[in-house]
């Protein structure tokens, strides 16, 4: 195998595992907030359950290794940028705590890299729109608009129970929730990896046009994916734990019960959707759902924002990756030293005030709001 | 340009269907299971005996939905 084959399969591993660590969050953070799992047996939980997740589905991993862009018109070398545009923004809003969603890079990263490499044409943006953009967009609504029902028929229903004892109660069931969602995401995001090298050892010409994932490809996609899941993303689960919304259990059971739906729907109909876009969708809901005013609707403009940003940002990245990797002798290896620049860079601004399983659950300092009160409708 | 507004339209009401169900049964079995909190609480007059049945059928309701949703991802996905 050519040598940018094997480090393109590398750099697409290195991908999975800012998948990983960048979406523990989308799957724990609800369940570590309200104490339903320890901070180290939930991140241990998920990305044990990423990797059986990893194994129970390809449908997402077919979608995409055929239906962005033209596999004919693409090589190794353009895979590669697309991948050093996602990991770099991957790195970034991991570094700001903002839950964006990695499918969104991965797919601008590819997507530029495309363009700058083989032209517009080879860009297939009917597919972008259908199977991305339109799906994304109406992802978190749809479980905005699910988690909101839900919660406040929890908290209808329950009212006049011992708060309390409703609280142990969904505690216990936040368990079983929050593994799902792992379970799910695990099925959902495992894939996108598998499906990048799939298309890149059919672009080398390893595999024949439309072929599904190798079983070697399976199993070290899962095995990323579950090491940087475990390795957690502190910084955005405490963005989702803690600063949109101060969530109790019964908001957190409705989330994650909300996101497995939502998820496990959407895979079965072979969408690539966002984890991150979901879940995300679900919190907000689930706040909203208690008591409107308690949730900081400012982090959603910023969150809205990195949202929009994503699929262009890494597309800007990988193009001009794909630019340099291109048009010069050794660019590659400019691009390849560049990045792992960059990546040690964002990790030292990181160590500056680090986030860890210790202090995940600290007070939001500045809070506007109110002390929570354990359960019932205000 | 052919948007799948079907398939979302399907999405939305499935899941909307399953999670609501769900958060609802467990929510009355985890509520008719709980003291009351204060003496005029409707569901807690009744019978201990009916309340746990009542519970029992709700997070058995529960946890068939979640077998199903495991036998949705690992057979038909």
């Amino acid at each position: 195998m050519q040598t940018i084959v094997l480090l393109t399969i590398v750099t697409a591993l290195l991908f999975d595992f800012t998948n990983g660590f960048h979406d523990t969050a989308n799957a724990m953070a609800t369940s570590i907030a309200t104490g339903a799992l320890q901070p180290k047996v939930a991140v241990l939980i998920s990305g044990a359950l990423n990797l059986v997740g990893a194994f129970l589905s390809v449908t997402v991993a077919k979608t995409i290794s055929s239906g962005l862009v033209n596999e004919a018109k693409i090589t190794p070398v353009v895979i590669f940028c697309g991948l050093v545009g996602a990991i770099m923004w991957n790195l970034l809003t991991w570094l700001l705590g903002l839950p964006s969603s990695s499918s969104h890079a991965l797919f601008g990263g590819l997507i530029g890299a495309t363009w700058v490499a083989a032209g517009a044409d080879a860009v297939k943006f009917a597919s972008v729109i259908n199977k991305v953009l339109i799906p994304a967009f109406t992802a978190p609504l749809v479980a905005g608009v699910v988690a909101l029902t839900g919660t406040y028929l929890a908290y209808r229903i329950s009212r006049r129970a011992d708060h309390d004892a409703v609280s142990g109660g969904f505690k216990v069931g936040q368990v079983a929730s929050a593994s799902l969602v792992s379970l799910a995401h695990g099925t959902n995001d495992a894939q996108k990896t598998m499906g990048v090298i799939t298309l890149l050892l059919i672009t080398a010409g390893t595999l024949p046009p439309g072929s599904g994932p190798p079983f070697w490809v399976i199993l070290a996609a899962g095995l990323s994916i579950a090491l940087g899941t475990y390795l957690g993303g502190w910084r955005i689960i405490r963005t989702l734990g803690k600063r949109i919304t101060e969530i109790e259990t019964p908001q957190g059971f409705a989330a994650e019960t909300t996101s497995t739906a939502v998820l496990l729907v959407s895979t079965k109909l072979g969408f690539p959707l966002s984890t991150t876009q979901v879940c995300t969708g679900s919190i907000f809901g689930a706040g909203a759902g208690k008591k409107l005013a308690d949730v900081r609707w400012n982090l959603a403009g910023q969150m809205v924002l990195a949202w929009a940003l994503t699929l262009p940002s890494a597309a800007i990245v990988a193009g001009v990756a794909a630019w340099t990797a291109l048009g010069f002798p050794g660019g590659t290896v400019v691009v390849a030293v560049a990045a792992v620049a960059i990546a040690a860079g964002i990790y030292a601004l990181s160590r500056r005030e680090p986030i860890d399983a210790s202090n995940v659950n600290a007070p939001v300092v500045g809070s506007a709001l109110a002390p929570a009160v354990a359960g019932g409708v205000a | 340009m052919n948007i799948a507004w079907g398939d979302l339209g399907v999405v939305f009401l499935v899941s909307f269907g399953a999670a609501v169900g769900v958060i609802v049964l467990f929510t009355v079995g985890v509520t008719v299971l709980s003291p009351a909190q204060d003496a005029s609480g409707g569901l807690h007059e009744v019978h201990l005996g009916v309340r746990r049945a009542v519970a029992g059928l709700c997070f058995l309701a529960c946890a068939l939905a979640v077998l199903y949703g495991l036998y949705l991802i690992v057979f038909k996905a």
